[in-house]
Formats: structure tokens, C-alpha cells, sequence
């Protein structure tokens, strides 16, 4: 790879590379304020290359590669590759982490204990769990939360926070237009804009908290709170784990656990200020 | 016909761990997760170290449960060991 950088994200410490300087010069200024330690072996390898060497000069578009490849991984012009990198790093971290549980949730902190939002892209978690690590919480992530196996914590994975579409606007009017990296427009998510994380949740990133309380948001329709049986919200959590078969008893150990002693909820919010109401509602309630 | 008899897994190879309305077991064989409700929870604790059939089972059953008379508990159960030899939580002996 011409160009390289190293980003620590939580527990990961990521080696990027790629054929053109335009994506890790993004990357670099995205993370400038997150602790370096370039001499620590990287965890996973995230690679952006020329899809043919002559790509790199005429037309260049970008391919996503790295220790795992997923073969229909989309070729992206080089203005989104921004969106390549961090289509990369959550693949290999997705792929290929084994020292956690890993879920596929926002989560933020109060008092070291974790509020855990788990689904599916569309569901908010990603700009409920933003704006509320603009006021009184620490952001631990936006995409991934990570679980100890051996104690059961909630690890952060504060990777910067990727804001779709409205969420955008709704978040750029509360932060300093320095936290907001380039705006990425009409991509095959629509349109993106990163958010860099509080300074408070980058000096914090390496320390857990206990889960206390997982919400499964809905956005749209009627504002609701429904409890969830164990039963439902293990099924749930295997969907969103991406390596809990790959853990094999450990795992399950880890997901038993984290169900039996964490209370579960669905919520329904029509709007923002509502699913936050809700959540600090919900919060208030499970001291 | 006579009645096909089933052996249980071995001991440990199992880890089933009650959650809430389902049961969770992970057989360490296949490291796979299946998730059941009732009977199969009870009728995998029932099997003991020797194998048997629908009739056994019944018995062993009806000491802990009432079934109120009812003449369909063996065929159930018959259907219900063939299922969780499927899964491979139990083997035809």
C-alpha cells in the first residue's frame, strides 16, 4: 500500500492502507484526537485498492479488501473513500474479532453502567446514541458494543459516529462544525456525514461499564414501551452478534448471562426527543 | 411395532440454560445453540443413563407431572423424542 495510518478504535488498533493519499488523509483528520500507539501490532487490516493499477489514474474507484473479503463488497468511487474505510473496518472487525462478544448495537454510559441499543439499520440507535453522548452520557459507539466474556462488561467501540441522512442536520445543529467531517452525498446508504465523538468519550474509550439496561428502538409509529421475555431478546442477540457462533460456548455463556441480567425493552418513538424521553425514562426506572 | 428406544447424550455434553418462556441448549458435540419450550427441557431431564422409549418416559414423566389421564401422552412423546433425535440432542439407541 502507498499510504498508510494506524487508528485505535476501543480495543481494535486498525492498519488502513490505500492506493491514493485522498481516503487516509479523511481518516487522519477524522481521528486526529484519538491516542496513538503505533509501535502496538495491528488487530485487523483494512485495505483500499486500485480496482486495476491503471483505475488508480483514470476513474478511480475503490475496492475494499483486508485479512476478510466479502466478494460482492461494492467498488466506490474514490469521493466516498471515506465510506470504503469505514465499510472496512467494521467488515474485518465484523469478521474477524474473537476476544469479545461482539453486537451489532449502539451503546452510551452513565455512572459505569451501559445503556445497549441493538437493530437494524433505520431503527435509530445510531442517532439516539449520538445525541445522547451530546448531553449526559458517554458515547461507547454508534455500530458495534463489545462484551467481556469473563466478567460480562460492555466495552466502547467509539468509532466516529456516521450520520445518515436526516440524522445529519439533526445533530449538526447541536455540535461544533469542527466535530463534522465531509459531507459524503448520494452514496449507496444516501447521504453521509461523520461525527467525531466528545472528547470525554475518546479519553474514556478503554474503560467498560456494566450493562444495565437494552433497548430495541423502532423508529416511527406511536410512542411504547414493551417489556422483552429472555427468550426473545437472546433470539434477538444472536441476530446481532456477528461472531457468536463463532465463539462456540463462550459465547453462549456470555449471551445467557447478558440476557439474565439485563432488563430488555422494545421502544417505539415517532421523533427524537420522544425515543430520548423514553430512554431516560426507561433508565430512571431499572436503578 | 415396537416402540423406538433413545439414548441420551452423554453427560456434559449439553449445557442447557433456562431462558425465561424458551430453554437454551448448547451441545458442546456440534456447538450449536437450539432454542426449545416445554416438554423438551423436561423430557431431556427425564431420559436418564439408560435408554428408553415413549412408554419409559411416560412413566418417568407422569411421577412429577399430572397428566390427567390423557391417552395421547406416549404417541406425544413419540413424536417429540423423534424431534429432538433430529436436532441430535438425543441418539436412537
Amino acid at each position: 500500500m502507498r499510504h498508510s495510518t494506524r487508528i485505535a478504535v476501543g480495543p481494535v488498533q486498525f492498519r488502513i492502507g490505500s492506493d491514493w493519499p485522498e481516503p487516509i488523509t479523511a481518516l487522519e483528520q477524522l481521528y486526529a484526537s484519538y491516542p496513538k500507539d503505533d509501535a502496538r501490532s495491528a488487530d485487523a487490516t483494512v485495505r483500499l485498492l486500485a480496482a486495476r493499477p491503471w483505475r488508480r489514474w483514470v476513474r478511480p474507484s475503490v475496492h475494499i479488501g483486508g485479512d476478510f473479503v466479502v466478494p460482492d463488497a461494492l467498488p466506490l468511487p474514490l469521493s466516498m473513500g471515506l465510506l470504503a474505510a469505514e465499510m472496512g473496518m467494521n467488515l474485518q472487525v465484523a469478521l474477524g474479532w474473537r476476544r469479545h462478544m461482539l453486537l451489532h448495537a449502539s451503546a452510551v454510559a452513565r455512572d459505569g453502567r451501559a445503556l445497549i441499543m441493538s437493530g437494524e439499520s433505520g431503527s435509530g440507535k445510531s442517532t439516539l446514541a449520538a445525541l445522547l453522548g451530546e448531553g449526559d452520557w458517554r458515547l461507547m459507539g454508534d455500530e458495534f458494543t463489545l462484551i467481556e466474556p469473563e466478567g460480562g462488561n460492555a466495552l466502547a467501540f467509539p468509532r466516529a459516529v456516521s450520520l445518515k441522512n436526516e440524522a445529519i442536520a439533526e445533530v449538526a445543529a447541536r455540535v461544533d462544525a469542527a466535530r463534522l467531517g465531509p459531507l459524503i452525498a448520494s452514496t449507496p446508504k444516501g447521504d453521509i456525514r461523520h461525527l467525531i465523538p466528545r472528547a470525554d468519550a475518546i479519553a474514556d474509550m478503554h474503560e467498560p461499564a456494566r450493562p444495565a439496561l437494552l433497548l430495541f428502538p423502532r423508529f416511527g409509529g406511536n410512542a411504547a414501551i414493551e417489556p422483552m421475555g429472555e427468550g426473545e431478546t437472546f433470539v434477538r442477540l444472536t441476530e446481532a452478534s456477528t461472531n457468536y457462533v463463532a465463539l462456540g460456548e463462550v459465547g453462549f455463556a456470555a449471551l445467557t448471562r447478558l440476557v439474565r441480567e439485563t432488563p430488555a425493552f422494545g421502544v417505539s418513538y415517532p421523533d427524537s426527543a420522544t425515543g430520548i424521553a423514553l430512554v431516560e425514562q426507561l433508565w430512571a426506572e431499572t436503578k | 411395532m415396537p416402540e423406538p428406544t433413545y439414548r441420551a447424550a452423554p453427560p456434559d455434553a449439553l449445557r442447557v440454560e433456562p431462558l425465561g418462556e424458551l430453554t437454551a441448549i448448547f451441545d458442546r458435540r456440534s456447538m450449536q445453540t437450539h432454542l426449545v419450550v416445554s416438554p423438551m427441557p423436561e423430557i431431556l431431564e427425564a431420559m436418564g443413563a439408560d435408554d428408553c422409549d415413549a412408554v419409559t418416559l411416560a412413566e418417568r414423566l407422569a411421577q412429577h407431572f399430572d397428566f390427567d389421564g390423557a391417552d395421547d401422552v406416549q404417541p406425544i412423546l413419540a413424536e417429540r423424542l423423534s424431534e429432538l433425535a433430529a436436532m441430535g440432542l438425543v441418539a436412537r439407541a
